[in-house]
C-alpha cells in the first residue's frame, strides 16, 4: 500500500518535473512545479512529517509558485525563441549531470541495507514535537529568520519599484 | 732586514695624481695640474733612486704583501708587490725616463686643450706599468697589462675629434686583447696545474721537479707569448703599433717606445724559467723575433711619416729582444730594452721636437736642411741614431752586438738567426740615416712646400685639434727648453749608457749581466768569455754593415738624389709592397674582421640576438596572450555555460572524493 | 515498507532534472523555477533521512530551508523584474553583459 502510494506520488512528481523540462511556455512550467510540490507533500506525509507537508503547500505551492505566476503574467512572458545556446552548457553540462546522477544512484544503492526502510507511521513528528525544538534549542535561528523575511521583503520592494 | 720599503707608494702617486687631474684638473689652473702630474711622477723616481742606493743592503726577492684578494677554496692570490735585481731595473727605467717625458710633455702639449686630461691619462699609464713591474704573482701582473692597455687606448684617441685617431685607439686596444686572450689561458693553466699565480709559488715547484719539460709547460709558454706579441708588437700582432702614432708624440715615446711595448719582453724575462723547459717555445720565441725584426726594418725602409718610421722601427728593436729571450740571453734582452728606451725616446722626442718646429708638419719630404736651425735638437737626435745603428761607443752597439753574439753561439738556428739580425742591423742603418738625411741634411723642402700648403699644413697640424688663425709663415725654431732639457738628458744617456754592459771580451765587467744573474740565470750558455775573438769579429761585422748602410744613404740621398725615384719606379712591385706594409692590414681585414663583422651582425645580432632572445621574450608574451584568450572565453558571462561547468566541476569533485584520489586515474 | 534508498533516488533524479533544465532553459523565469525545484528534491532527502535516523533536526532543517527559499524567491523575481525593465528581455543568453 505504501509501496504504491509512493509510486504514484513518486511517478507523479517526476512527471512533472519533467513536464516543466518540456514545457516552451513559462506559465505551463510553473504549473507543473505546482504539481510537483503538491505530489512532494503527499511524500512528506508518507515520510511521517505533517508540518513540513502543510508547510509545503501552504508556503511553496501557495505562496511561491504564485509569486512566481504574477511575474510571468506582469512580465508578459512569452514562449520561449530558440535562440543560440552555450556550447558548455550542453558539452558539459550534461556529462556532469549525468556523472552526478549516476554517482548517487550507485551511492545510494551499494548502501541499501545499511539504510533500511520507511514504515508507514514509526515515526511521526507532529506539530508540538517540532515546535518545541524550535522554540526552545533554535529560538535565535528562528527570529533570525523573521529578520531574514524582513529583510527580503525590503529589498524584493526597493528592487521592484519603478524610477521616478 | 731593513723597515718596510713601502713599494706601494710608487704605484699609488701617480695614481693619485691620475685622479686629482682626471677629477678636478679641468677646473685647475694650468700651473696646478702641471705641478700635481709632474710631483705624481717624481715621488716615485726619488723612492726608486733611493731604494737603489739601499739596493746592496736587501735581501731579495722583498715581498711586501698589502692583503688578501683572494681566497677560495685551493686558490690564493694576494695584492703582493716584490722587489729584486729585474724589477730594479725596470722601476729605474719606467719612472726615469716617464718623469723626462713628462717634462717634456709639459712644453709639447702647452697649447692643447685636453692638457689635464692628458696628464690624468698618463699618471694613469704610470699606475698600471708600475704596478706590472712590481707585482708578486701573474694575477697582478695581468691587472698591470690589462691597464696599460687601457692607458694606451685612451691616449692614442686622445685627439678623439679625429677619425683616423679614434679608429687607431680601438684597434690597438682589440689587438691586445687577442693577445691578452693568450695571457688568460696561460693563467688559467697555471691554476690548473699549479694552484697558484704567485711567482714564488710557481717557480718553485718548477725549480723541484726538474724531469718537467715541455708538454705543459710549453702550452703555457706559448700562450704567453702570444700574449708578449700582443703588448710588444710581434708578428702576428704588430699591426696596431704604426696606427698608435696618431697619438701625441710623448705617448709615443713613452708607451709605444720606452715602456708599455717593453713589458712582453719584461715577462717574458720574468717568467723564463718556464720557457727554459720548453725548447720548442723558445725557438718560436726566437723566430718569431727574428722575423719581426728584419719585417719592420723593411717596411721602414719606405715611409714617409717621421714618426712611422721610428714605429716600425721600435717593432724591429723589440724584435731583436724577443730573439734575445729566445736564445735564452735574457739579461742581453733586458739590456737592449735599457738602452732601447734611451734612444728610442730620445728619437721620438726629437722628431716631436721637429715636428713642434715645423708647426706640425710630419711628412719627411717636406723637410730638410733643419741642421742649422735647430741645432740642438739636431745633434741630440744624431746621438740616437748612432745608438741604434750600433755603433760605438754608443749605447746601442754593446747591446745590440751581445744579443748577435749570443744568438750566433746558440747551435745551427742561432746562426741563421744572427744572420737575420746582422742583415736587419744593416737596414736599420740605412732607415735610420735616410730620416736623418731627409730631416736635417740637405736644402729645405719646407719653404716651397709651405708657400704652397701653408695654410693647410698649419690650418690643420695633424698633430693638435687646436686650429691657429691667422698666423704667418711659421718661422722654424727651436723647441723650449724644458722640451730639449729631457732630450739632452736622454743623449747623454744614449751614449754612455752603453758602459753598465761592457763585455769581458772588450774589457768590461759586464754589470749588468752579472747584476740579473741571481733573477736570469746564464741561460743556456755562460754569457760571453767563451771566445772573446768571435765576439769581436762580430761586433766588427756589424759596425761594418751599419756604415754600409751610412753610405747607401748617402749615395741614394746626396750624391745621386733622383736614384730612390728610378729604383722606385724599376722595382715597382716590391716598392708597392714594401709600401703597402705587405697588405697585412687588409689581409688581416679580409680574413679576420669582415667575417666577425658579418657573424656579429647576421648570426649574433639579427638570429640569436632578434631572433632567439627577443623571440624568447616575444614567445612568452605571446603565450601569455594566447593563454589569456582562451581563458578568456571561460568567462562569457552567460548563465548556462556556468552552470554546465558547475555541474562537472561538482560530478568531479565528488567522485574523486567518494573514490579516493588513487582509485581515479 | 518502501526502502529508503527509493526516496534518495528519487531524490536524485528530480535533482538532477532540476539541473538538466537549468542547462536547458532559456527562460530565467523558468530557470529560477528549476533551482526551486533542486531545492525541493534536498528536502525530500533531508526528510527521508530524518524519517530514517529518528532525529526531528532533518525537519527542522526542511523548515529553514523553505523559509530561506522563498525569501530568495522573492527577492530573486524582483531583480528579474528589475532586468527586465533595463535589458528588455527575458533570454538568458542576451543578459550576457557584466556590466550594465
Amino acid at each position: 500500500m505504501h509501496l504504491v502510494l509512493f509510486f504514484i506520488f513518486g511517478g507523479l512528481c517526476v512527471a512533472g518535473a519533467l513536464n516543466l523540462l518540456l514545457q516552451r511556455h513559462p506559465i505551463n512550467s510553473a504549473l507543473s512545479l505546482i504539481v510537483v510540490m503538491s505530489s512532494l507533500a503527499v511524500l512528506y506525509l508518507l515520510l511521517g512529517a505533517e508540518f513540513l507537508a502543510a508547510a509545503q503547500v501552504i508556503v511553496y505551492s501557495g505562496a511561491i509558485m504564485v509569486l512566481f505566476t504574477f511575474v510571468i503574467m506582469l512580465l508578459n512572458a512569452g514562449r520561449e525563441e530558440r535562440t543560440h545556446g552555450s556550447k558548455a552548457a550542453y558539452l558539459v553540462g550534461f556529462p556532469g549531470a549525468a556523472a552526478l546522477l549516476a554517482l548517487l544512484v550507485y551511492v545510494f544503492l551499494s548502501y541499501r541495507e545499511q539504510l533500511g526502510g520507511v514504515v508507514l507511521g514509526e515515526y511521526l513528528v507532529t506539530t508540538s514535537d517540532l515546535s518545541r525544538v524550535l522554540f526552545h534549542e533554535l529560538l535565535l535561528p528562528f527570529e533570525v529568520t523573521s529578520v531574514l523575511i524582513l529583510v527580503a521583503i525590503l529589498g524584493a520592494v526597493a528592487l521592484a519599484r519603478k524610477e521616478q | 732586514m731593513t723597515g718596510s720599503l713601502h713599494l706601494w707608494l710608487i704605484p699609488l702617486v701617480p695614481f693619485a695624481g691620475f685622479l686629482v687631474n682626471g677629477l678636478i684638473g679641468r677646473k685647475l689652473p694650468k700651473a696646478f695640474a702641471t705641478a700635481i702630474a709632474l710631483i705624481a711622477t717624481l715621488i716615485p723616481f726619488l723612492h726608486v733612486a733611493r731604494i737603489w742606493f739601499q739596493f746592496p743592503s736587501l735581501t731579495v726577492p722583498y715581498v711586501e704583501n698589502l692583503g688578501t684578494w683572494i681566497w677560495t677554496g685551493s686558490f690564493h692570490a694576494d695584492f703582493a708587490l716584490q722587489l729584486d735585481q729585474l724589477t730594479m731595473i725596470m722601476l729605474l727605467v719606467v719612472t726615469g725616463v716617464g718623469f723626462l717625458i713628462h717634462i717634456y710633455s709639459v712644453g709639447y702639449m702647452a697649447h692643447e686643450e685636453g692638457y689635464w686630461r692628458f696628464f690624468a691619462y698618463l699618471n694613469l699609464f704610470m699606475f698600471f706599468m708600475l704596478t706590472l713591474v712590481l707585482s708578486e704573482n701573474f694575477l697582478l701582473m695581468f691587472v698591470g697589462w690589462e691597464g696599460v692597455g687601457l692607458a694606451s687606448y685612451l691616449l692614442i684617441g686622445f685627439y678623439f675629434l679625429r677619425d683616423s685617431a679614434a679608429k687607431a685607439g680601438i684597434k690597438a686596444f682589440v689587438v691586445n686583447r687577442i693577445g691578452d686572450f693568450g695571457f688568460l689561458i696561460a693563467l688559467f693553466l697555471l691554476i690548473a696545474h699549479f694552484g697558484t699565480l704567485s711567482y714564488s709559488g710557481v717557480f718553485s715547484q718548477i725549480a723541484q721537479h726538474p724531469e718537467w719539460q715541455g708538454g705543459v709547460l710549453t702550452a703555457i709558454a706559448l700562450f704567453l707569448l702570444l700574449g708578449a706579441t700582443g703588448k710588444s708588437a710581434q708578428i702576428p700582432l704588430y699591426v696596431w703599433l704604426p696606427d698608435a702614432m696618431e697619438g701625441p708624440t710623448p705617448v709615443s715615446a713613452l708607451i709605444h717606445a720606452a715602456t708599455m711595448v717593453t713589458a712582453g719582453v719584461y715577462m717574458v724575462s720574468r717568467t723564463h724559467i718556464i720557457f727554459d723547459r720548453s725548447p720548442f717555445a723558445l725557438s718560436m720565441v726566437a723566430i718569431i723575433g727574428a722575423a719581426t725584426c728584419f719585417f719592420a726594418a723593411t717596411m721602414g725602409l719606405v715611409q714617409t711619416d717621421i714618426k712611422r718610421v721610428l714605429a716600425y722601427s721600435t717593432v724591429s728593436q723589440l724584435g731583436y729582444m724577443f730573439l734575445a729571450c729566445g736564445v735564452a740571453a735574457y739579461s742581453s734582452a733586458i739590456f737592449h730594452l735599457v738602452t732601447h728606451a734611451f734612444f728610442k725616446a730620445l728619437l721620438f722626442l726629437a722628431a716631436g721636437s721637429v715636428i713642434h718646429a715645423l708647426g706640425g708638419q710630419q711628412d719627411m719630404r717636406v723637410m730638410g736642411g733643419l741642421r742649422k736651425k735647430i741645432p740642438i735638437t739636431f745633434w741630440t737626435m744624431t746621438a740616437a741614431v748612432f745608438a741604434i745603428c750600433g755603433f760605438p761607443p754608443f749605447a746601442g752597439f754593446f747591446s745590440k752586438d751581445d744579443i748577435l753574439y749570443q744568438a750566433f753561439i746558440s747551435g745551427s738556428l742561432g746562426k741563421v738567426l744572427w744572420f737575420v739580425g746582422w742583415v736587419t742591423a744593416g737596414l736599420t742603418s740605412v732607415y735610420m740615416f735616410r730620416l736623418w738625411y731627409l730631416t736635417f741634411l740637405g736644402e729645405s723642402r719646407a719653404e716651397s712646400h709651405e708657400l704652397a700648403e701653408h695654410g693647410a699644413a698649419v690650418h690643420a697640424r695633424p698633430d693638435s685639434k687646436q686650429v691657429i688663425e691667422g698666423e704667418h709663415p711659421h718661422s722654424v725654431h727651436e723647441s723650449p727648453w724644458v722640451m730639449l732639457g729631457p732630450l739632452v738628458v736622454l743623449a747623454i744617456l744614449a751614449t754612455i749608457g752603453g758602459f753598465i754592459g761592457v763585455p769581458a771580451a772588450m774589457g768590461g765587467h759586464d754589470e749588468i749581466g752579472h747584476f740579473l744573474d741571481p733573477v736570469l740565470g746564464s741561460g743556456a750558455h755562460a754569457p760571453g768569455g767563451e771566445s772573446p775573438g768571435l765576439e769581436l769579429g762580430l761586433s766588427a761585422s756589424a759596425v761594418l754593415i751599419g756604415l754600409l748602410g751610412l753610405l747607401v744613404v748617402h749615395i741614394l740621398y746626396k750624391v745621386k738624389p733622383e736614384l730612390p725615384g728610378k729604383l722606385a719606379t724599376q722595382f715597382r712591385a716590391l716598392y708597392a709592397l714594401l709600401l703597402n706594409k705587405y697588405w697585412v692590414d687588409q689581409i688581416y681585414g679580409a680574413l679576420i674582421v669582415t667575417p666577425l663583422l658579418l657573424i656579429s651582425r647576421h648570426l649574433l645580432k639579427g638570429l640569436i640576438d632578434r631572433g632567439v632572445i627577443d623571440g624568447a621574450g616575444f614567445a612568452a608574451g605571446a603565450t601569455a596572450q594566447g593563454f589569456g584568450a582562451i581563458v578568456q572565453r571561460l568567462q562569457s558571462g552567460n548563465i548556462r555555460s556556468y552552470a554546465g561547468w558547475l555541474a562537472l566541476g561538482a560530478a568531479v569533485l565528488l567522485i574523486v572524493s567518494y573514490f579516493g584520489f588513487t582509485a581515479h586515474f | 515498507m518502501v526502502p529508503t534508498s527509493y526516496y534518495l533516488i528519487l531524490s536524485a533524479i528530480l535533482f538532477t532534472i532540476g539541473v538538466a533544465a537549468f542547462l536547458i532553459k532559456r527562460n530565467i523565469i523558468t530557470v529560477f523555477m528549476s533551482i526551486e525545484l533542486m531545492l525541493n528534491a534536498v528536502n525530500l532527502s533531508f526528510v527521508a533521512f530524518a524519517h530514517q535516523w529518528h532525529q526531528v533536526s532533518g525537519q527542522i532543517f526542511v523548515f529553514f530551508v523553505m523559509v530561506v527559499a522563498a525569501a530568495e524567491a522573492a527577492v530573486g523575481l524582483a531583480i528579474i523584474i528589475a532586468i527586465f525593465r533595463t535589458r528588455n528581455t527575458l533570454n538568458v543568453d542576451e543578459i550576457d553583459l557584466m556590466k550594465l
